[in-house]
Protein backbone atom coordinates (compact mmCIF):
# COMPACT_ATOMS: atom_id res chain seq x y z
CA UNK A 1 0.00 0.00 0.00
CA UNK A 2 1.45 3.29 -1.10
CA UNK A 3 2.33 5.55 1.90
CA UNK A 4 -0.71 7.96 2.91
CA UNK A 5 0.20 11.71 2.19
CA UNK A 6 0.81 14.18 5.16
CA UNK A 7 -2.78 15.35 4.47
CA UNK A 8 -4.54 12.34 4.26
CA UNK A 9 -2.54 11.39 7.84
CA UNK A 10 -3.66 15.14 9.37
CA UNK A 11 -7.26 14.16 8.87
CA UNK A 12 -6.80 10.64 10.07
CA UNK A 13 -5.34 11.99 13.36
CA UNK A 14 -7.49 14.44 13.70
CA UNK A 15 -10.74 11.93 13.16
CA UNK A 16 -9.12 9.23 15.17
CA UNK A 17 -8.96 12.10 18.10
CA UNK A 18 -12.29 13.36 17.57
CA UNK A 19 -13.64 9.71 18.04
CA UNK A 20 -11.43 9.35 21.21
CA UNK A 21 -12.95 12.54 22.75
CA UNK A 22 -16.58 10.98 22.15
CA UNK A 23 -15.99 8.15 23.69
CA UNK A 24 -14.51 9.85 26.87
CA UNK A 25 -17.70 12.28 27.09
CA UNK A 26 -19.79 9.04 26.49
CA UNK A 27 -18.24 7.18 29.24
CA UNK A 28 -18.81 10.80 32.13
CA UNK A 29 -21.89 11.60 30.39
CA UNK A 30 -24.31 9.91 32.83
CA UNK A 31 -21.98 11.00 36.05
CA UNK A 32 -21.99 14.52 34.49
CA UNK A 33 -26.22 14.35 33.99
CA UNK A 34 -26.14 13.04 37.63
CA UNK A 35 -23.99 15.57 39.40
CA UNK A 36 -25.67 18.52 37.45
CA UNK A 37 -29.03 17.52 38.56
CA UNK A 38 -28.26 17.58 42.58
CA UNK A 39 -26.43 20.88 41.61
CA UNK A 40 -29.30 22.09 39.74
CA UNK A 41 -31.47 21.16 42.48
CA UNK A 42 -29.53 22.71 45.57
CA UNK A 43 -29.45 26.35 43.86
CA UNK A 44 -33.23 26.30 43.15
CA UNK A 45 -33.84 25.19 46.67
CA UNK A 46 -31.41 27.54 48.14
CA UNK A 47 -32.49 30.55 45.54
CA UNK A 48 -36.02 30.22 45.87
CA UNK A 49 -36.01 29.54 49.71
CA UNK A 50 -37.70 26.14 49.14
CA UNK A 51 -39.13 24.95 52.73
CA UNK A 52 -37.06 21.30 53.95
CA UNK A 53 -40.37 19.49 54.15
CA UNK A 54 -41.43 20.38 50.93
CA UNK A 55 -38.36 19.95 48.94
CA UNK A 56 -35.02 18.84 51.04
CA UNK A 57 -32.09 20.16 48.91
CA UNK A 58 -29.14 17.55 48.19
CA UNK A 59 -27.60 18.65 51.57
CA UNK A 60 -29.91 18.18 53.86
CA UNK A 61 -30.59 14.62 52.23
CA UNK A 62 -26.78 13.65 52.80
CA UNK A 63 -26.76 14.62 56.53
CA UNK A 64 -29.97 12.73 57.02
CA UNK A 65 -28.29 9.49 55.20
CA UNK A 66 -25.13 10.17 57.70
CA UNK A 67 -27.62 10.77 60.49
CA UNK A 68 -29.65 7.82 59.68
CA UNK A 69 -26.88 5.71 58.26
CA UNK A 70 -27.74 1.96 60.63
CA UNK A 71 -31.12 2.17 60.06
CA UNK A 72 -30.77 3.02 56.30
CA UNK A 73 -28.53 0.64 55.94
CA UNK A 74 -30.20 -2.20 57.79
CA UNK A 75 -33.47 -1.20 55.88
CA UNK A 76 -32.11 -1.53 52.19
CA UNK A 77 -30.53 -4.75 53.23
CA UNK A 78 -33.96 -6.27 53.69
CA UNK A 79 -35.10 -4.80 50.68
CA UNK A 80 -32.13 -5.55 48.81
CA UNK A 81 -32.87 -9.13 49.71
CA UNK A 82 -36.34 -9.44 49.25
CA UNK A 83 -35.74 -8.06 45.91
CA UNK A 84 -33.00 -10.66 44.97
CA UNK A 85 -35.07 -13.29 46.21
CA UNK A 86 -38.54 -12.74 44.51
CA UNK A 87 -36.62 -11.55 41.93
CA UNK A 88 -34.22 -14.85 41.37
CA UNK A 89 -37.62 -16.52 41.78
CA UNK A 90 -39.15 -14.84 38.42
CA UNK A 91 -35.90 -15.89 37.02
CA UNK A 92 -36.80 -19.27 37.49
CA UNK A 93 -40.24 -19.65 37.13
CA UNK A 94 -40.02 -17.43 34.49
CA UNK A 95 -37.83 -19.21 31.59
CA UNK A 96 -39.44 -21.77 32.49
CA UNK A 97 -42.72 -20.67 31.90
CA UNK A 98 -41.34 -19.12 28.75
CA UNK A 99 -39.49 -22.13 27.61
CA UNK A 100 -43.37 -23.66 27.80
CA UNK A 101 -45.01 -20.96 26.19
CA UNK A 102 -42.45 -20.14 23.38
CA UNK A 103 -42.19 -24.20 22.26
CA UNK A 104 -45.91 -25.46 22.36
CA UNK A 105 -48.66 -23.24 20.78
CA UNK A 106 -51.35 -25.21 23.30
CA UNK A 107 -49.75 -24.01 26.36
CA UNK A 108 -49.61 -20.50 24.39
CA UNK A 109 -53.00 -20.27 23.31
CA UNK A 110 -54.17 -21.67 27.15
CA UNK A 111 -52.16 -19.83 29.19
CA UNK A 112 -51.31 -16.60 27.51
CA UNK A 113 -54.76 -14.50 28.29
CA UNK A 114 -54.75 -15.88 31.92
CA UNK A 115 -51.25 -14.43 32.12
CA UNK A 116 -51.80 -10.58 30.43
CA UNK A 117 -55.12 -10.80 33.23
CA UNK A 118 -53.16 -11.55 35.73
CA UNK A 119 -50.72 -9.13 34.73
CA UNK A 120 -52.96 -5.80 34.68
CA UNK A 121 -53.70 -6.61 38.03
CA UNK A 122 -52.21 -4.14 39.93
CA UNK A 123 -49.90 -5.71 42.10
CA UNK A 124 -50.52 -3.02 45.07
CA UNK A 125 -53.86 -4.69 45.01
CA UNK A 126 -52.27 -8.08 45.78
CA UNK A 127 -50.73 -7.29 49.02
CA UNK A 128 -53.03 -7.40 51.48
CA UNK A 129 -54.20 -11.02 50.25
CA UNK A 130 -50.41 -11.88 50.51
CA UNK A 131 -50.83 -10.43 53.59
CA UNK A 132 -53.52 -12.72 55.22
CA UNK A 133 -51.66 -16.19 53.81
CA UNK A 134 -48.27 -15.34 54.47
CA UNK A 135 -48.74 -12.51 57.70
CA UNK A 136 -46.54 -9.70 58.06
CA UNK A 137 -43.05 -10.06 57.59
CA UNK A 138 -40.68 -11.05 54.63
CA UNK A 139 -43.08 -13.35 52.05
CA UNK A 140 -45.37 -10.26 51.24
CA UNK A 141 -42.91 -8.24 49.43
CA UNK A 142 -40.93 -11.34 48.04
CA UNK A 143 -43.54 -12.19 46.69
CA UNK A 144 -45.02 -9.02 44.93
CA UNK A 145 -40.95 -8.91 43.58
CA UNK A 146 -41.38 -12.24 42.29
CA UNK A 147 -45.27 -10.97 41.12
CA UNK A 148 -44.04 -7.94 39.32
CA UNK A 149 -40.76 -8.93 37.64
CA UNK A 150 -42.34 -12.60 36.24
CA UNK A 151 -44.24 -11.28 33.33
CA UNK A 152 -41.55 -9.62 31.64
CA UNK A 153 -39.38 -12.32 31.71
CA UNK A 154 -41.70 -14.97 30.48
CA UNK A 155 -42.96 -12.66 27.49
CA UNK A 156 -39.00 -12.13 26.49
CA UNK A 157 -37.81 -15.92 26.57
CA UNK A 158 -40.75 -17.07 24.69
CA UNK A 159 -40.62 -14.63 21.69
CA UNK A 160 -36.80 -15.90 21.62
CA UNK A 161 -37.93 -19.17 21.29
CA UNK A 162 -40.76 -18.86 18.92
CA UNK A 163 -39.20 -16.99 16.75
CA UNK A 164 -36.55 -19.26 15.53
CA UNK A 165 -36.19 -19.47 12.21
CA UNK A 166 -38.50 -22.24 10.48
CA UNK A 167 -35.77 -22.97 8.21
CA UNK A 168 -33.67 -23.78 10.92
CA UNK A 169 -36.29 -25.75 12.99
CA UNK A 170 -36.34 -28.24 9.74
CA UNK A 171 -32.97 -28.49 9.00
CA UNK A 172 -32.31 -30.31 12.88
CA UNK A 173 -35.76 -32.10 12.82
CA UNK A 174 -34.83 -33.62 9.55
CA UNK A 175 -31.92 -35.48 11.52
CA UNK A 176 -33.72 -37.00 13.70
CA UNK A 177 -33.88 -33.59 16.67
CA UNK A 178 -36.36 -34.12 19.05
CA UNK A 179 -38.26 -30.71 20.22
CA UNK A 180 -35.83 -30.79 23.50
CA UNK A 181 -32.91 -30.65 21.36
CA UNK A 182 -34.06 -28.03 19.39
CA UNK A 183 -35.15 -25.84 22.36
CA UNK A 184 -31.82 -26.53 23.96
CA UNK A 185 -29.21 -26.03 20.75
CA UNK A 186 -31.30 -23.45 19.55
CA UNK A 187 -33.99 -21.88 21.31
CA UNK A 188 -32.27 -21.19 24.42
CA UNK A 189 -29.37 -19.43 23.17
CA UNK A 190 -31.10 -17.60 20.72
CA UNK A 191 -33.41 -16.02 23.70
CA UNK A 192 -30.53 -14.95 25.67
CA UNK A 193 -30.31 -11.48 24.34
CA UNK A 194 -34.41 -11.40 24.86
CA UNK A 195 -33.39 -12.77 28.23
CA UNK A 196 -31.06 -10.13 29.14
CA UNK A 197 -33.04 -7.25 27.99
CA UNK A 198 -36.31 -8.73 30.34
CA UNK A 199 -33.71 -9.09 33.53
CA UNK A 200 -32.49 -5.34 32.82
CA UNK A 201 -36.55 -4.31 32.83
CA UNK A 202 -37.43 -7.02 35.57
CA UNK A 203 -34.91 -6.25 38.01
CA UNK A 204 -35.62 -2.40 38.50
CA UNK A 205 -39.43 -3.31 38.45
CA UNK A 206 -38.61 -6.38 41.22
CA UNK A 207 -37.87 -2.87 43.80
CA UNK A 208 -40.79 -1.41 43.15
CA UNK A 209 -42.80 -4.44 44.04
CA UNK A 210 -40.80 -5.19 47.34
CA UNK A 211 -41.33 -1.60 48.02
CA UNK A 212 -44.85 -1.68 47.82
CA UNK A 213 -45.07 -4.49 49.61
CA UNK A 214 -43.56 -3.19 52.57
CA UNK A 215 -45.17 0.34 52.37
CA UNK A 216 -48.89 -1.15 52.57
CA UNK A 217 -47.12 -4.35 55.53
CA UNK A 218 -45.05 -2.11 57.27
CA UNK A 219 -42.26 -4.67 58.94
CA UNK A 220 -38.60 -3.59 57.40
CA UNK A 221 -37.30 -2.27 54.78
CA UNK A 222 -36.80 1.06 52.97
CA UNK A 223 -40.51 0.89 51.94
CA UNK A 224 -41.16 0.54 55.63
CA UNK A 225 -39.07 3.50 56.74
CA UNK A 226 -40.16 5.82 54.02
CA UNK A 227 -43.85 5.28 55.40
CA UNK A 228 -42.21 6.01 59.24
CA UNK A 229 -39.89 8.80 57.88
CA UNK A 230 -42.79 10.46 56.12
CA UNK A 231 -45.56 9.97 59.10
CA UNK A 232 -42.85 12.41 60.97
CA UNK A 233 -42.88 14.93 57.88
CA UNK A 234 -38.69 14.06 57.84
CA UNK A 235 -38.76 14.94 54.50
CA UNK A 236 -35.19 14.46 53.98
CA UNK A 237 -35.09 10.98 55.31
CA UNK A 238 -37.73 10.39 52.91
CA UNK A 239 -35.35 11.54 49.57
CA UNK A 240 -32.88 9.53 51.53
CA UNK A 241 -34.62 6.26 51.06
CA UNK A 242 -35.71 6.80 47.20
CA UNK A 243 -32.10 7.89 46.50
CA UNK A 244 -30.57 4.60 47.88
CA UNK A 245 -33.50 2.64 46.18
CA UNK A 246 -32.36 3.92 42.61
CA UNK A 247 -28.76 3.45 43.39
CA UNK A 248 -29.25 -0.11 44.61
CA UNK A 249 -31.41 -0.31 41.29
CA UNK A 250 -28.73 1.09 39.21
CA UNK A 251 -26.22 -1.09 40.36
CA UNK A 252 -28.62 -4.56 39.82
CA UNK A 253 -28.96 -3.04 36.49
CA UNK A 254 -24.71 -2.75 35.70
CA UNK A 255 -24.88 -6.25 36.90
CA UNK A 256 -27.18 -7.56 34.19
CA UNK A 257 -25.83 -5.73 31.69
CA UNK A 258 -22.00 -6.87 32.38
CA UNK A 259 -23.21 -10.30 32.32
CA UNK A 260 -25.48 -9.76 29.31
CA UNK A 261 -22.49 -8.37 27.69
CA UNK A 262 -19.98 -11.16 28.55
CA UNK A 263 -22.06 -13.86 27.57
CA UNK A 264 -24.18 -12.72 24.48
CA UNK A 265 -21.74 -10.56 22.74
CA UNK A 266 -22.76 -11.72 19.66
CA UNK A 267 -25.85 -10.04 19.48
CA UNK A 268 -24.14 -6.50 19.69
CA UNK A 269 -21.56 -7.16 17.78
CA UNK A 270 -22.94 -4.83 14.97
CA UNK A 271 -22.41 -1.83 17.15
CA UNK A 272 -18.95 -3.03 18.72
CA UNK A 273 -17.97 -3.78 14.75
CA UNK A 274 -18.96 -0.16 14.02
CA UNK A 275 -16.93 1.52 16.79
CA UNK A 276 -13.94 -0.85 16.02
CA UNK A 277 -13.65 0.41 12.48
CA UNK A 278 -14.25 3.95 13.22
CA UNK A 279 -10.84 4.93 12.60
CA UNK B 1 -32.17 -51.30 -13.18
CA UNK B 2 -32.09 -51.10 -9.54
CA UNK B 3 -34.92 -49.34 -7.04
CA UNK B 4 -35.02 -45.48 -7.28
CA UNK B 5 -33.30 -44.23 -4.03
CA UNK B 6 -36.17 -41.62 -4.06
CA UNK B 7 -39.60 -42.69 -4.99
CA UNK B 8 -42.02 -39.77 -5.57
CA UNK B 9 -45.11 -41.70 -6.44
CA UNK B 10 -48.46 -39.54 -7.28
CA UNK B 11 -48.29 -37.25 -4.59
CA UNK B 12 -50.72 -34.38 -3.59
CA UNK B 13 -50.00 -31.88 -1.23
CA UNK B 14 -52.51 -29.53 0.21
CA UNK B 15 -52.26 -26.76 2.99
CA UNK B 16 -54.64 -25.65 5.36
CA UNK B 17 -57.65 -28.23 5.40
CA UNK B 18 -60.04 -29.34 2.38
CA UNK B 19 -60.36 -26.09 0.91
CA UNK B 20 -56.66 -25.16 1.28
CA UNK B 21 -54.28 -24.43 -1.18
CA UNK B 22 -53.38 -27.49 -3.56
CA UNK B 23 -49.62 -27.17 -3.68
CA UNK B 24 -48.81 -29.89 -5.54
CA UNK B 25 -50.88 -32.37 -7.72
CA UNK B 26 -50.53 -36.13 -9.49
CA UNK B 27 -46.36 -34.92 -8.69
CA UNK B 28 -44.23 -38.37 -9.56
CA UNK B 29 -40.32 -38.10 -9.67
CA UNK B 30 -37.92 -40.60 -8.97
CA UNK B 31 -34.28 -40.64 -8.09
CA UNK B 32 -31.63 -43.01 -8.38
CA UNK B 33 -28.84 -43.57 -5.40
CA UNK B 34 -25.91 -41.34 -5.90
CA UNK B 35 -28.11 -39.06 -8.78
CA UNK B 36 -27.81 -35.45 -8.94
CA UNK B 37 -31.31 -34.16 -9.53
CA UNK B 38 -32.53 -30.15 -10.10
CA UNK B 39 -36.01 -29.96 -9.68
CA UNK B 40 -37.07 -26.47 -12.12
CA UNK B 41 -40.26 -24.33 -12.22
CA UNK B 42 -42.05 -21.14 -12.28
CA UNK B 43 -41.63 -19.54 -8.44
CA UNK B 44 -44.62 -20.58 -6.03
CA UNK B 45 -44.42 -24.13 -8.20
CA UNK B 46 -44.24 -26.43 -4.57
CA UNK B 47 -40.79 -26.92 -4.99
CA UNK B 48 -40.20 -26.29 -1.33
CA UNK B 49 -43.34 -28.36 -0.74
CA UNK B 50 -41.56 -31.33 -2.74
CA UNK B 51 -38.49 -30.98 -0.41
CA UNK B 52 -40.21 -31.26 2.64
CA UNK B 53 -42.46 -33.74 1.90
CA UNK B 54 -39.12 -35.76 0.76
CA UNK B 55 -37.37 -35.38 4.22
CA UNK B 56 -40.71 -36.52 6.12
CA UNK B 57 -40.79 -32.64 7.40
CA UNK B 58 -44.62 -32.38 6.61
CA UNK B 59 -47.21 -35.41 5.43
CA UNK B 60 -48.26 -35.89 1.96
CA UNK B 61 -52.25 -35.07 1.51
CA UNK B 62 -52.26 -38.25 -0.87
CA UNK B 63 -49.73 -40.32 -2.51
CA UNK B 64 -46.19 -42.27 -1.61
CA UNK B 65 -43.16 -40.79 -0.75
CA UNK B 66 -40.50 -43.68 -0.67
CA UNK B 67 -36.92 -42.82 0.72
CA UNK B 68 -34.22 -45.25 0.58
CA UNK B 69 -36.86 -48.49 0.52
CA UNK B 70 -39.09 -47.50 3.17
CA UNK B 71 -42.14 -44.85 3.33
CA UNK B 72 -41.63 -41.88 4.46
CA UNK B 73 -44.19 -41.19 7.55
CA UNK B 74 -42.00 -38.89 9.70
CA UNK B 75 -38.78 -37.09 9.30
CA UNK B 76 -35.78 -39.17 7.75
CA UNK B 77 -32.75 -39.45 9.87
CA UNK B 78 -30.17 -39.68 6.81
CA UNK B 79 -31.14 -35.74 4.87
CA UNK B 80 -28.61 -32.82 5.07
CA UNK B 81 -30.04 -29.79 4.40
CA UNK B 82 -28.97 -25.94 2.92
CA UNK B 83 -31.34 -23.42 1.87
CA UNK B 84 -31.48 -20.14 0.60
CA UNK B 85 -30.43 -18.42 4.23
CA UNK B 86 -27.51 -20.08 5.85
CA UNK B 87 -29.48 -20.17 8.68
CA UNK B 88 -25.92 -20.43 11.00
CA UNK B 89 -25.97 -20.07 14.68
CA UNK B 90 -24.83 -16.60 15.47
CA UNK B 91 -23.27 -17.74 18.66
CA UNK B 92 -21.06 -20.77 17.39
CA UNK B 93 -18.18 -20.09 15.67
CA UNK B 94 -17.69 -22.04 12.32
CA UNK B 95 -16.41 -25.41 13.81
CA UNK B 96 -19.65 -25.71 16.34
CA UNK B 97 -21.04 -24.38 13.50
CA UNK B 98 -20.98 -27.63 10.75
CA UNK B 99 -20.71 -29.78 14.11
CA UNK B 100 -24.24 -29.29 15.27
CA UNK B 101 -25.72 -32.22 13.20
CA UNK B 102 -23.74 -34.90 15.09
CA UNK B 103 -24.81 -33.57 18.24
CA UNK B 104 -28.38 -33.99 17.24
CA UNK B 105 -28.32 -37.42 15.25
CA UNK B 106 -28.75 -40.71 16.54
CA UNK B 107 -26.15 -41.83 14.95
CA UNK B 108 -23.37 -39.60 16.04
CA UNK B 109 -24.45 -38.20 19.07
CA UNK B 110 -23.42 -40.68 21.44
CA UNK B 111 -19.84 -40.92 20.25
CA UNK B 112 -19.12 -37.03 19.97
CA UNK B 113 -17.72 -36.90 23.25
CA UNK B 114 -15.23 -39.90 22.75
CA UNK B 115 -14.36 -38.93 19.67
CA UNK B 116 -14.40 -35.47 19.68
CA UNK B 117 -11.08 -35.22 17.58
CA UNK B 118 -11.46 -37.33 14.84
CA UNK B 119 -15.18 -35.11 14.24
CA UNK B 120 -13.26 -32.19 14.40
CA UNK B 121 -11.00 -33.33 12.16
CA UNK B 122 -13.63 -34.28 9.59
CA UNK B 123 -15.26 -31.26 9.76
CA UNK B 124 -12.04 -29.10 8.77
CA UNK B 125 -11.21 -31.14 6.03
CA UNK B 126 -14.99 -30.53 4.94
CA UNK B 127 -14.08 -26.73 5.23
CA UNK B 128 -10.99 -27.37 3.61
CA UNK B 129 -12.87 -28.80 0.99
CA UNK B 130 -15.45 -26.09 0.22
CA UNK B 131 -12.59 -23.42 0.55
CA UNK B 132 -12.63 -22.28 3.98
CA UNK B 133 -9.54 -24.16 5.25
CA UNK B 134 -8.37 -21.47 8.30
CA UNK B 135 -12.04 -20.00 9.28
CA UNK B 136 -13.20 -22.73 11.55
CA UNK B 137 -12.46 -20.16 14.72
CA UNK B 138 -14.57 -17.30 13.44
CA UNK B 139 -18.21 -16.33 13.93
CA UNK B 140 -20.88 -16.19 11.34
CA UNK B 141 -20.85 -12.52 11.46
CA UNK B 142 -17.41 -12.49 10.66
CA UNK B 143 -17.56 -13.83 6.61
CA UNK B 144 -19.27 -12.86 3.87
CA UNK B 145 -22.65 -14.04 2.74
CA UNK B 146 -20.74 -16.92 0.49
CA UNK B 147 -18.56 -18.26 2.94
CA UNK B 148 -21.58 -18.34 5.20
CA UNK B 149 -23.25 -20.34 2.35
CA UNK B 150 -20.56 -23.06 2.22
CA UNK B 151 -20.37 -23.46 5.79
CA UNK B 152 -23.85 -24.34 5.85
CA UNK B 153 -22.96 -26.76 2.95
CA UNK B 154 -20.63 -27.90 5.53
CA UNK B 155 -22.99 -28.62 8.12
CA UNK B 156 -25.60 -30.56 5.40
CA UNK B 157 -22.51 -33.01 4.65
CA UNK B 158 -20.72 -33.22 8.17
CA UNK B 159 -22.52 -36.40 9.11
CA UNK B 160 -22.01 -37.71 5.67
CA UNK B 161 -26.12 -38.11 4.50
CA UNK B 162 -27.01 -40.07 1.76
CA UNK B 163 -29.67 -37.23 1.14
CA UNK B 164 -28.82 -33.96 0.41
CA UNK B 165 -31.63 -31.56 -0.10
CA UNK B 166 -30.68 -28.10 -1.60
CA UNK B 167 -33.51 -25.42 -1.49
CA UNK B 168 -32.23 -22.67 -3.68
CA UNK B 169 -28.59 -22.36 -1.49
CA UNK B 170 -27.12 -19.90 -3.46
CA UNK B 171 -29.89 -17.92 -4.88
CA UNK B 172 -29.24 -14.84 -2.37
CA UNK B 173 -25.47 -14.82 -3.59
CA UNK B 174 -24.31 -12.62 -6.25
CA UNK B 175 -23.59 -14.10 -9.52
CA UNK B 176 -19.76 -14.66 -9.09
CA UNK B 177 -19.98 -16.03 -5.56
CA UNK B 178 -22.54 -18.31 -6.91
CA UNK B 179 -21.02 -19.48 -10.16
CA UNK B 180 -17.96 -20.48 -7.59
CA UNK B 181 -20.09 -22.27 -5.61
CA UNK B 182 -21.24 -24.69 -8.23
CA UNK B 183 -18.05 -25.50 -8.72
CA UNK B 184 -17.77 -26.41 -5.09
CA UNK B 185 -20.49 -27.94 -5.15
CA UNK B 186 -19.98 -30.26 -8.18
CA UNK B 187 -16.33 -31.07 -6.17
CA UNK B 188 -18.21 -31.65 -2.98
CA UNK B 189 -20.38 -34.25 -5.11
CA UNK B 190 -17.80 -35.94 -7.21
CA UNK B 191 -15.80 -36.67 -3.99
CA UNK B 192 -18.78 -37.78 -1.74
CA UNK B 193 -21.52 -38.87 -4.38
CA UNK B 194 -24.51 -38.18 -2.35
CA UNK B 195 -28.00 -38.18 -3.99
CA UNK B 196 -29.04 -34.36 -4.18
CA UNK B 197 -31.93 -33.15 -4.69
CA UNK B 198 -31.53 -29.54 -5.91
CA UNK B 199 -34.19 -27.37 -6.21
CA UNK B 200 -33.45 -23.92 -7.85
CA UNK B 201 -35.04 -21.09 -10.34
CA UNK B 202 -31.64 -21.19 -11.82
CA UNK B 203 -31.42 -22.78 -14.92
CA UNK B 204 -27.30 -22.67 -15.96
CA UNK B 205 -27.21 -23.93 -12.17
CA UNK B 206 -29.57 -26.93 -12.81
CA UNK B 207 -27.58 -27.91 -16.05
CA UNK B 208 -24.34 -27.13 -14.59
CA UNK B 209 -24.74 -29.37 -11.65
CA UNK B 210 -27.28 -32.12 -11.86
CA UNK B 211 -27.30 -35.50 -13.92
CA UNK B 212 -31.13 -34.85 -14.55
CA UNK B 213 -33.14 -31.70 -14.94
CA UNK B 214 -36.72 -32.20 -14.23
CA UNK B 215 -39.28 -29.07 -14.61
CA UNK B 216 -42.47 -28.60 -12.71
CA UNK B 217 -45.50 -27.06 -13.40
CA UNK B 218 -47.21 -24.24 -12.25
CA UNK B 219 -49.26 -24.45 -9.26
CA UNK B 220 -50.42 -27.15 -8.51
CA UNK B 221 -47.14 -28.62 -9.19
CA UNK B 222 -45.95 -31.84 -11.10
CA UNK B 223 -42.86 -33.00 -13.43
CA UNK B 224 -44.08 -31.91 -17.05
CA UNK B 225 -40.44 -32.60 -18.36
CA UNK B 226 -37.24 -34.48 -18.01
CA UNK B 227 -33.74 -33.39 -19.47
CA UNK B 228 -30.82 -35.46 -19.22
CA UNK B 229 -27.40 -34.01 -19.27
CA UNK B 230 -24.70 -35.38 -20.83
CA UNK B 231 -22.27 -32.90 -20.43
CA UNK B 232 -18.80 -34.43 -18.86
CA UNK B 233 -17.80 -33.88 -15.58
CA UNK B 234 -16.00 -32.00 -14.13
CA UNK B 235 -18.11 -29.31 -16.03
CA UNK B 236 -16.53 -25.84 -15.93
CA UNK B 237 -17.68 -22.30 -16.62
CA UNK B 238 -16.28 -22.68 -20.30
CA UNK B 239 -19.10 -25.60 -20.50
CA UNK B 240 -21.93 -23.14 -20.30
CA UNK B 241 -20.62 -21.24 -23.29
CA UNK B 242 -20.60 -24.67 -25.10
CA UNK B 243 -23.51 -25.39 -27.70
CA UNK B 244 -24.87 -28.05 -25.89
CA UNK B 245 -25.34 -26.75 -22.83
CA UNK B 246 -26.84 -23.13 -24.43
CA UNK B 247 -29.23 -25.76 -26.05
CA UNK B 248 -30.25 -27.82 -23.31
CA UNK B 249 -31.18 -24.04 -20.91
CA UNK B 250 -33.15 -23.16 -23.82
CA UNK B 251 -34.61 -26.16 -24.16
CA UNK B 252 -35.33 -26.37 -20.51
CA UNK B 253 -36.81 -22.22 -20.85
CA UNK B 254 -39.26 -22.75 -23.49
CA UNK B 255 -40.80 -25.49 -20.97
CA UNK B 256 -40.74 -23.26 -18.20
CA UNK B 257 -42.48 -20.60 -20.08
CA UNK B 258 -45.12 -23.12 -21.35
CA UNK B 259 -45.08 -23.75 -17.54
CA UNK B 260 -46.10 -20.19 -16.79
CA UNK B 261 -48.72 -19.97 -19.39
CA UNK B 262 -50.73 -23.14 -17.73
CA UNK B 263 -50.12 -24.83 -21.44
CA UNK B 264 -50.05 -28.40 -22.00
CA UNK B 265 -46.08 -29.33 -23.22
CA UNK B 266 -45.05 -32.45 -25.06
CA UNK B 267 -41.89 -33.73 -24.31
Amino acid sequence: MAEMSARALARYQSMAAAARRQRRLEHWLPWIVIGGMFALWEIIVVAFGIAEFILPAPHDIVNSMIRWWRPLMQDSLVTLYCTLAGFGMAIVGGVLLGVAIGSSQMVYKGLYPLLIAFNSIPKVAVVPILIIWFGIGVWPPILTAFLISFFPIVVNVATGIATVEPELKDVLRALGAKPRDIIVKVGLPRAMPYFFASLKIAVTVAFVGAIIAESVAPNAGIGRLIMVASSRFDVPLVFAGLIITGFMGIVLYWIAEYIERRTTGWATRGQNQNLAAGG
Amino acid sequence: MTRPFVEIDHVAMRYGGVDGTLALQDCSMNVQEGEFVAVVGPSGCGKSTLMRLVTGLWPATEGNVIVDGSEVDGPVTIAGMAFQSPTLLPWRRILANVMLPLEVTPEHRGRLRRERPQYEARARELLKLVGLEGFDGKYPYQLSGGMQQRTSLCRALIHEPKLLMLDEPFSALDVFTREELWAVMQDVWMVRRPTVILVTHDLREAVYLADRVLVMSARPGRIIAERKVDLPRPRTLETTYTPEFQALTADLRRYIAAARSGEEVTI
